[in-house]
């Protein structure tokens, strides 16, 4: 992926976001949503390491990780609306829209519940399709569930071509990193498994893009899983109307300085890419967003005893 | 036609389909060439398959299934292994919120074909945390198939059926079921999900035992018998879906009904049984009793340990009380 289509989607992930509080405040999406504004060069970076084939798997706050992936706007925010046409037709809700289509395994709302699924997934590699990977999304708050070390240690045991991507965004809910676990690097968690643990900017889109491509050739080869912590933050609350008023100001300021989209464009304006390029960029996400919002607002409710298919496969 | 033990016909089940199907893998502890399963179920199947189709995991309950539910997920038919029943509670998450779950949430897009192997029930004297009867828990949750065979024949053929079955399903295997011996057919041949077996024809009351409780109970069936008690016994082999039309259709003939489980009494499947069979044999049932194991743990001291469970003696109390 270049560059400029990183940024792109980056900032495809800002602008669906902004929009997606924006109806949630007018009682537009029923339930609650997690927000990845503020974490966009995570899922943006390690994405572009991998391949369509490749899987991944992903959080409560998975909006971010859909998108970098590829997944159609249209079918999320359908889905956000609890519409028919939405990804889970309107049986998931933000927390767990899947794309079966683009290897996405699906968003997971259990803290930590999605990391041995990653390391299924990464079974399947080895065994089926020795070409591809599995990227695991999880936070810092999950780094303290069994699955965490279950996961690390059986995905390093079989050598699994699985890339653990920790987005530590400081904070699991409320609660300060420093409160619930000793370590000051997640990383460093990655010698108990006997694997590579590294901590990257997580707000650098390149320096993530780097350090995954790294686990990602490195699991190609077959040579196992490697532990990445991106240390980020959220611009946002928790979910829904948390003020986040746990954190203290200087923190929130010195973060908000190091927004990952500012960033990546005063570098790619270094690099001599146009203020044209920019412009074009925002009209261009913000007429897909509104096709999107147009696409789910248009859409059929799904019938109440629609809530029974699925459940089932019918052989 | 050959006569075997239910650990021998659910290893031969598990060989004959990683043969059919190179997708079918194991997962589980110690089930590999070392140690072959803890009652040997996988014996032998390391040797013939290898060790990237049968894989020796760490002790690590949530990550086995939770593995099974990923490699499931994308292509993989994992069977995996629970070594005791117990256990099973170290794994709930990714039974009960990702397995079960994960093709509803998912809107239809994923299909999570696994099967969870776990030897369960009481009678070794290994105390309450390695025989317990959990088959119930399952069953109350939507997307899981539960599945309890008695006896050699049905053992095999439902876990083909279980390993051929897009859905995943929860296979309790008695431990003293494994060493009882049946005929086997040579031929492949496997037993549908969801029906129930009549075991044995009667025309004055209906047993509907489960598990081992169906070999207690045919036994009881066979001595009352002398005594002018004809009974039915029906196994319902597969508790989700369960087989409602069998259990009432018998019910209806009888209109005497006992129901035997193992499990504690309180929340087994002895209710959603009673349920089915007021549902669709109401105005047929003269009696219906249940006769389930007592509301405790399963306790270490044999004495107390036979007490807790039901056997032939109150199996045949009970229905003398019922049909007198």
């Amino acid at each position: 992926m270049e560059d400029i289509e990183m940024y792109k989607k980056m900032l495809e992930i800002r602008r669906f976001e902004e929009k997606v509080y924006d109806l949630f405040t007018q009682n537009l999406i029923p339930g609650t949503m997690h927000l990845y504004i503020g974490e966009e060069a995570v899922a943006v970076g390690v994405c572009a390491a991998l391949d369509i084939n490749d899987f991944i798997t992903s959080t409560h706050r998975g909006h971010g990780h859909c998108i970098a992936k590829g997944a159609s706007l249209k079918k999320m925010m359908a889905e956000l609306f609890g519409k028919r046409t939405g990804y889970c037709k309107g049986k998931g809700g933000s927390m767990h829209i899947t794309d079966k289509s683009i290897n996405m395994l699906g968003a997971n709302a259990v803290v930590g519940g999605a990391i041995p699924i990653a390391v299924g997934a990464g079974l399947s590699c080895k065994l089926k399709y020795p070409e591809r990977v599995a990227a695991c999304f999880f936070g810092d708050g999950a780094s303290n569930q069994g699955t965490f070390h279950e996961g690390v240690n059986m995905a390093a045991v079989w050598d699994l071509p699985v890339i653990f991507v920790c987005e530590n965004n400081l904070y699991a809910m409320g609660t300060r990193q420093s409160i619930a676990m000793k370590v000051h690097n997640i990383s460093e968690r990655a010698a108990g498994y006997g694997v590579p643990g590294v901590t990257v900017d997580g707000n650098d889109v390149m320096e993530v893009y780097g350090a995954a491509k790294e686990a990602v050739l490195r699991a190609r080869r077959g040579e196992g899983p490697t532990l990445i912590e991106c240390k980020t933050y959220r611009h946002k609350g928790h979910s829904r109307f948390d003020p986040a008023k746990y954190r203290p100001e200087p923190e929130v300021e010195e973060w908000m300085a190091k927004d990952p989209l500012i960033l990546f464009k005063v570098k790619l304006l270094d690099k001599g890419v146009p203020e044209e390029f920019f412009q074009k960029v925002e009209g261009d996400v913000k007429r897909e967003i509104e096709e999107a919002v147009e696409f789910a607002q248009n859409s059929p409710l799904p019938a109440p005893e629609e809530a029974l298919d699925d459940v089932w496969v019918v052989q | 036609m050959r006569e075997i033990t239910v650990v021998e016909a659910l290893n031969e089940a598990l060989r004959e389909e990683m043969r059919r199907d190179e997708n079918v893998i194991l997962l589980g502890e110690d089930i590999g060439r070392y140690w072959q399963g803890a009652f040997k179920v996988t014996r032998g199947l390391e040797e013939e398959f290898g060790p990237e189709r049968v894989r020796d995991t760490p002790i690590s309950e949530n990550a086995i299934i939770g593995c099974a539910v990923g490699a499931a997920m994308t292509g993989l038919r994992p069977v995996a292994e629970i070594m005791f029943g117990d256990l099973v509670a170290l794994a709930m998450d990714q039974i009960c919120n990702q397995a079960a779950k994960l093709r509803y949430m998912s809107g239809g897009q994923v299909k999570v074909p696994i099967v969870l192997r776990t030897p369960f029930g009481a009678g070794g004297s290994y105390a309450s945390h390695h025989s317990q009867s959990l088959e119930a828990w399952f069953v109350h949750v939507p997307g899981l198939k539960v599945v309890q065979p008695s006896n050699a024949y049905d053992a095999k053929g439902l876990l083909k059926s279980a390993i051929r079955d897009d859905n995943p399903v929860v296979f309790c295997e008695h431990k003293f079921v494994y060493g009882l011996k049946g005929i086997i057919p040579e031929e492949d041949y496997a037993v549908p999900l969801g029906k129930a077996r009549v075991m044995r024809k009667g025309t004055d009351l209906t047993i509907i035992a489960t598990s081992l409780m169906v070999t207690r109970a045919l036994n009881a069936a066979s001595e009352l018998e002398d005594e002018g008690i004809f009974c039915e016994v029906i196994d319902p082999r597969t508790l989700r879906p369960l087989d409602e039309e069998t259990l009432c259709n018998s019910a209806k003939k009888t209109g005497k009904v006992l129901i035997v489980h193992e499990a504690c009494d309180t929340g087994g499947v002895s209710g959603e049984i009673t349920k089915a069979l007021v549902r669709g044999a109401f105005y047929h049932l003269d009696t219906l009793k249940i006769l389930a194991g007592k509301d405790a743990p399963i306790p270490f001291a044999p004495v107390m340990e036979k007490w807790v469970a039901p056997d032939e003696e109150r199996i045949k109390k009970t229905v003398k009380e019922i049909v007198a």
